[in-house]
């Protein structure tokens, strides 16, 4: 036994619709198939309409004087015997089963299949597709995810500069922070969306802090400096007895005659980068099928704001004297705290100086400032007893720690390289130092 | 503004503009006492009297030659094809006369004579009553051809058609007569022949189509928004010479464009949609550009799920948006 439903036919060309004029049949009666069952008018014809079923009405389900559409069900019949109905809905079902099977959520084989326009778009907004997550058929990446992605790195750039950070605008390039920070939005977004893991439920009392664009960025670095280059590390530590005199005779003549303080970090880049003019292989990046040894020796400084780090850059610090280190330094440090960091100021270097002294940190393991191929820790000077000359003297001591991609270094090379920083620091003295 | 059905919208549209102009006339079989045998000049006739509302003899080349002579004279004749299909004996007459002469009369005479042919399938009328004849027309410099989808754009572009100085092919689909129904404003208006129009606005897919399928699609459209997916749908409106910068305009704004068209597939209409954004398009589109036409076969078949089977169906082109905004 099954309901059957009787449509509205379709009585003549280009009739659309009809009206139920009259029901022939009640609720309840019996009809045999042809039997008529109600009037129709269309602004054709008036005509019959003859039951399709042999079976007892079970509900009429429109009014007399309702128009509607071909096809719209107006009666169902309660029918003997036949049972379609149930051998009808098993197809739709089969189908839905077979269509949502072929679709397997972890097939990327269209992954790196790009469309014209996600090319274009990735190439005017340099983002590096491989970073994306594709949301198309077969993990393709679609012109959506690249505009969403654009527009969402956008939103939230504008979100936390326009607190913190109003010089962007000034210099009329809102929204592009740095080449490095840019370059590793791409990562960040990858890293956001696949990183969270399952420990990311907020729990009552847990307070929610939102990614800010630069933490991001930060988070991006890390992790794909983390990812890409098999770090390698070691530590040197240096006597700057002689140095921490020197700077002590020097640092209030300096301060008035500068107006800046002299700290001892100038004097540590500054030997950094006579070292690096000796051991370039220390200034220089990975290419993937060679490395490339830089010209230009640009120190990327660390220097942390309230809640996030920044490397900007000390450009060709090779060509400038210790005190030229010392106001870069001081600029630099001034623009962190401002937030007046420009693109500039972050772009182009080569190898990456950490001050962690500043916070008395007497030994740590940076992790390269991507895509350079070492960055060096200046830790906190501490006097400490060491054997001179066979005798117990207390000297000024400071750790210095290297971490090195080993694709490109190797502890040979990193070694002399970290020796002769040593010599260079052990060996300074007001006869061989020049502060100008 | 009162809602009427989109053959009513014709009926107005000859009306008020044989009222306009006493140089507008109809002609065509049966479209006198009868009202056409779908009753699109009903009333005509007694309204206007025999001379402006003519029935001719069952010869399509006589009704359109007549039509080119008239209108060189300066009427502005209406003739009714009483189906599309019906067009093809004058054939000769549209394309090597109404497009030619003002070329070849060098400016002196044109042919402002608008040819009605009610076109299209889904009516169970077998293979002499079903046929989409536009790309017949739709490769001949010289004529307009026009396929509205609503009943507003139906009386804005019958007018301008009327209006227009040189020869329109205005097609009606016959489906759409009395299953489109819409809203007409009471005062005056006429709409540009050569202009596509947004029916609806969206992000993730582009469908250009239009007569019947414009509806099929905002269907989809609008079942589609459920789930998620924008649809932005453009109807032609008029299909040859085709509105090529709104075209170009809708398929950027998405990148993934379907077209879609009840004729069969090859050299259809919309291939020259397709070939248009091929052309300017490139560095926008994220997915090969879709065509949804009936298959290339011979007739539309006179037996019902057969019909239905070359028939263009809502649910093919709600799948094929669906498709596109998965790619």
């Amino acid at each position: 036994m099954s309901i059957e439903k009787m449509a509205m036919p379709q009585l003549g060309e280009s009739v659309t619709e009809g009206t139920i004029s009259q029901w022939l049949v009640a609720v309840g009666d019996t009809v045999n198939k042809y039997d008529p069952i109600a009037e129709v008018t269309t602004d054709k014809v008036n005509a019959e309409v003859p039951s399709s079923f042999s079976g007892r009405i079970t509900a009429l389900l429109v009014q007399e004087g309702d128009t509607l559409p071909v096809g719209e069900p107006i009666c169902s019949i309660e029918v003997e015997g036949a049972d379609r109905e149930s051998v009808k809905t098993e197809d739709p079902l089969k189908k839905e089963k077979l269509s949502s099977g072929v679709q397997d959520d972890r097939d990327q084989s269209m992954k790196k299949r790009y469309s014209p326009a996600v090319l274009r778009l990735a190439q005017e907004n340099d983002i590096d597709l491989e970073q994306l997550t594709g949301s198309g058929r077969s993990g393709r990446i679609t012109r959506k995810d690249v505009q969403n992605y654009i527009d969402s790195v956008q939103s939230t750039k504008s979100e936390n500069e326009v607190p913190a950070n109003k010089e962007a605008e000034d210099q009329g390039q809102p929204g592009r922070l740095t080449g490095a920070a840019c370059f590793s939005e791409a990562v960040a977004q990858a890293a956001g969306k696949t990183g969270t893991g399952q420990s990311s439920r907020t729990e009552a009392g847990d307070v929610d802090v939102p990614l800010t664009g630069v933490r991001r960025a930060i988070a991006s670095n890390m992790l794909r400096s983390k990812h890409e280059i098999p770090h390698a590390w070691t530590m040197v530590e240096v006597d700057v007895t002689s140095l921490v005199n020197y700077r002590n005779q020097i640092k209030k003549d300096f301060q008035q005659k500068e107006g800046t303080k002299l700290t001892y970090l100038p004097f540590f880049i500054k030997a950094i980068v006579t070292a690096l003019k000796d051991f370039p292989r220390m200034n220089s990046t990975w290419a993937g099928d060679r490395i490339i040894e830089k010209k230009a020796v640009n120190i990327s400084l660390a220097v942390s704001s309230e809640d996030a780090l920044y490397v900007p850059v000390i450009r060709n610090a090779d060509e400038k004297s210790i005190k030229g280190i010392a106001i870069a330094v001081d600029e630099l440090a001034k623009k962190v705290r401002n937030n007046r960091l420009s693109p500039d100021d972050m772009h182009g270097g080569t190898f990456t100086v950490n001050n962690t002294g500043s916070f008395g940190s007497i030994q740590s393991q940076p992790i390269i400032n991507y895509p350079q191929a070492a960055i060096l820790s200046v830790e906190s000077i501490v006097k400490r007893p060491v054997v001179v000359n066979n005798m117990i003297a207390i000297r000024d001591m400071v750790n210095l720690c290297i971490s090195i991609d080993h694709r490109v270094l190797d502890g040979w090379i990193t070694g002399r390289f970290l020796a002769r920083v040593k010599e260079l620091l052990e060996n300074i003295s007001p006869d061989n130092t020049p502060i100008y | 503004m009162a809602v009427i059905s989109y053959i009513e919208a014709i009926t107005q549209a000859l009306k008020e503009e044989m009222e306009r102009d006493e140089n507008v006339f109809i002609m065509g079989e049966d479209v006198g006492k009868r009202g056409g045998v779908f009753q699109a000049t009903k009333g005509l006739y007694e309204e206007f009297g025999q001379k402006r509302v003519i029935d001719t003899p069952l010869a399509e080349s006589a009704i359109v030659g007549v039509g080119i002579g008239a209108a060189m004279y300066g009427m502005r004749p209406v003739a009714e094809m009483q189906f599309a299909d019906f067009m093809l004996p004058a054939t000769n007459q549209i394309i090597s006369e109404a497009a030619k002469t003002r070329y070849r009369s060098n400016n002196d005479w044109s042919v402002p004579l608008t040819i009605r042919a009610p076109y299209g399938g889904g009516v169970h009328g077998g293979l002499y009553h079903s046929q989409s004849m536009e790309a017949i027309f739709a490769n001949v410099p010289g004529l307009k051809i026009v396929m509205p989808s609503t009943p507003y754009d139906v009386k804005g572009l019958l007018k301008a058609s009327i209006r227009d100085p040189d020869p329109v092919i205005f097609f009606e689909h016959k489906r759409a007569y009395r299953l489109i129904k819409g809203e007409v404003p009471d005062e005056e208006y006429v709409l540009p022949i050569g202009k596509a129009d947004v029916k609806r606005e969206g992000e993730d897919v582009t469908v250009i189509t239009y007569g019947l399928a414009v509806h099929f699609a905002l269907q989809a459209a609008e079942k589609l928004a459920a789930e998620g997916i924008s649809t932005h749908v453009l109807d032609l409106q008029t299909v040859y010479p085709l509105d090529k910068e709104t075209v170009i305009e809708a398929a950027r704004k998405t990148g993934k464009v379907l077209l879609v068209t009840e004729d069969t597939k090859e050299g259809s209409v919309i291939s020259e949609v397709a070939a248009t954004i091929a052309e300017n398009c490139l560095f926008d589109l994220d997915a090969p550009i879709r065509r949804l036409a009936a298959p290339d076969v011979p007739p539309m078949p006179y037996a019902a799920p057969l019909e239905k089977t070359c028939m263009l169906q809502p649910d093919q082109v709600e799948h094929a948006i669906r498709e596109l905004a998965e790619f």
